[in-house]
C-alpha cells in the first residue's frame, strides 16, 4: 500500500526577481507528478535550507540569474550538511557561465540545467539520482 | 534513530520524516501514530478555510507572528491539491509564510491533498498528531481553497475559520447551507475593499439563521452571531496584507477557545473527533481487507463489463461476493 512521492523544493536565492524559469520547472515538474515546493523569490540559504528539512524533499531546485551561483549554490549545500541534511540533493539553473560549472559540481551541486534545457532531462536526472541515493 | 524519542524531543529532521511516512503510507506509519498518541491532545488545533484567494496564507503568516510573540510554538499544515491527470502538485501556501522559516519556533509543513476530497489530505489528522506530540502548542491547518462542501476540516479542528472576502456576496448564499454552518470564526477579509460592509450584512443575515437568536451588535466587542450553546459566532474585519485587525482576531481566538473549553464544548468536539477518526480507520481497514479476499481491484473491470452487457445486477453481484467472503471465513 506504499506510495512514496518524491518531493522537491525550487526556490531562488539571492537578489533577482526574474523567477519565469523557476515558475515553469514547478510548473513542469508537477505535471511529471512530482510534488513541488515553490517559495518564491529572494530567499535566503538559511530559509531554503530550513524549508528543505521541514517539507521533507529529496531535491533542491536553485535558479539563480543574478551571477551570484558560486557564493550561494555551494552555501546550500554546506548549510544542507550543517543540518544533518547531506542526503538531500541540490541541483540548480539559470544563467550559470559553463567555466563554473565543474567547480560547483565539486561543491557538491549535483547537476546544472541552463536555458534550454527540456523538461525530459531533468526527469531523467531526478530518476537517475533518486535510484543512486 | 528512535523516531519517537526524536519527534517528542523536536528533532526537524525526524518530524518530517515521520511526516513522510505517514503520507506515504509506509508500514511502519501506523505503529508511530500509536506510539505517539500517548502525548497528543495538548495542541490547539485551528482550521482556516475560504474560497481561494480569500487571503488564508497570508492571515495564517500574521497571526504566526501573534502567536510567537505569546511564547507559542506553532506548526502550520498547508494543504494543496494534487493534479488529478499527473498526480504531481504545486504547494505554494508557505511562499506567504517564508518569513518565519528560520523561526526553530516555527514549523510549516505543505501538503498535497493526493486525491482526498473535503479540502485536506487522507494523512492530515496524522500528520497533526505527530506536531502535537513534539510539542506545537499551536498548529494551523490551511485547507485547499474550498467552495461549499469541502467540510472536512471541521473534523479535525478545535476551532474553524471561515475567511471570506468583498465580492463575493452571491456565494455566501450559496454557502449557506455547508461551511457556513460549520464555521466558528468568520473572518472578513481585504476589509479595505469595496462590498466589506455589505458582505458582514450578509454574514449577519446567514448567521441569524443558526439559532432562534438573532446576530447582536454588541458594544465593543464587535458584530457577533449567537451560536449553538450560547457560544457566540465572532465576525471579524481583517486586512492581512495591511496587518488590520489582526490582534482583535487574534483575541476572538482566544476568547472563542476560553468559552468553548469552558462550556465543555472542545470537550465535545473531541470526542466527536475521535469517533469520526476510528471509523475512518474501520472504513479504510475493510476496504483493504475487502481489496485483499475480494481482489476488488482486479475484479472490477470484469464486473463492469457484466453489468454493461446486463449479465448482472449491481446489489446482486456486490452480495453475492460479501456471502463468498463471509463463507470463506467462517469456513477456515
Amino acid at each position: 500500500m506504499t506510495a512514496t512521492k518524491t518531493r522537491i523544493l525550487i526556490a531562488k536565492p539571492g537578489l533577482d526577481g526574474h523567477d519565469r524559469g523557476a515558475k515553469f520547472i514547478a510548473r513542469a515538474l508537477r505535471d511529471e507528478g512530482y510534488e513541488v515546493i515553490y517559495t518564491g523569490i529572494r530567499q535566503s540559504p538559511e530559509a531554503i535550507v530550513q524549508t528543505a528539512i521541514q517539507e521533507d524533499v529529496d531535491f533542491v531546485g536553485l535558479s539563480l540569474l543574478s551571477g551570484a551561483h558560486n557564493e550561494l549554490f555551494p552555501r546550500v549545500v554546506d548549510l544542507l550538511a550543517a543540518n544533518g541534511a547531506e542526503d538531500i540533493i541540490v541541483f540548480g539553473g539559470g544563467i550559470i557561465p559553463e567555466e563554473d560549472i565543474p567547480s560547483l559540481k565539486d561543491k557538491g551541486v549535483a547537476a546544472i540545467f541552463g536555458p534550454g534545457t527540456t523538461t525530459k532531462q531533468i526527469v531523467e536526472f531526478l530518476e537517475s539520482a533518486r535510484e543512486g541515493s | 534513530m528512535d523516531l519517537v524519542t526524536e519527534v517528542r524531543r523536536g528533532n526537524l529532521r525526524a518530524i518530517a520524516r515521520t511526516i513522510s511516512m505517514i503520507e506515504d503510507l509506509e508500514p511502519e506509519a501506523e505503529g508511530l501514530v500509536d506510539a505517539l498518541y500517548p502525548y497528543t491532545g495538548r495542541s490547539r488545533i485551528l482550521g482556516v478555510t475560504g474560497s481561494p484567494g480569500a487571503g488564508k496564507s497570508s492571515l495564517v503568516d500574521r497571526l504566526i507572528t501573534l502567536e510567537r510573540q505569546r511564547g507559542r510554538r506553532v506548526a502550520v499544515i498547508a494543504v494543496d491539491p494534487s493534479s488529478p491527470f499527473s498526480g504531481g502538485a504545486i504547494l505554494g501556501d508557505r511562499l506567504r509564510m517564508q518569513t518565519h522559516a528560520t523561526d526553530g519556533g516555527v514549523f510549516i509543513r505543505s501538503m498535497a491533498s493526493r486525491g482526498f476530497l473535503g479540502g485536506i489530505a487522507a494523512a492530515t489528522g496524522d500528520v497533526i498528531k505527530v506536531l502535537d506530540a513534539a510539542g506545537y502548542q499551536s498548529i494551523f491547518i490551511e485547507t485547499i481553497g474550498v467552495g461549499q462542501a469541502e467540510i472536512k476540516i471541521v473534523e479535525l479542528s478545535d476551532i474553524v475559520l471561515l475567511v471570506l472576502m468583498p465580492g463575493a456576496g452571491d456565494e455566501i448564499q450559496a454557502m449557506k447551507a455547508g461551511i457556513m454552518e460549520i464555521a466558528d470564526i468568520f473572518v472578513i477579509n481585504k476589509k479595505d475593499l469595496s462590498g466589506a460592509d455589505k458582505l458582514l450584512a450578509e454574514v449577519q443575515y446567514v448567521l441569524s439563521f443558526k439559532s432562534s437568536v438573532t446576530g447582536n451588535d454588541g458594544e465593543g466587542g464587535g458584530p457577533t452571531g449567537i451560536g449553538p450553546q450560547g457560544v457566540d459566532n465572532p465576525i471579524l474585519m481583517t486586512s492581512a496584507v495591511h496587518e488590520d485587525g489582526i490582534e482583535q482576531l487574534q483575541e476572538a481566538i482566544e476568547d472563542y477557545a476560553g468559552n468553548s473549553e469552558s462550556c465543555g464544548k472542545l470537550a465535545e468536539k473531541r470526542r466527536l473527533r475521535l469517533e469520526r477518526e476510528l471509523l475512518g480507520i474501520l472504513n479504510r481497514k475493510v476496504h483493504e481487507l475487502m481489496d485483499v479476499h475480494i481482489e476488488v481491484s482486479k475484479q472490477l473491470p470484469m464486473w463492469v463489463e457484466r453489468l454493461y452487457r446486463r449479465d448482472a445486477r449491481p446489489y446482486a453481484l456486490i452480495n453475492e461476493q460479501i456471502r463468498n467472503f463471509l463463507k470463506e471465513k467462517t469456513g477456515d
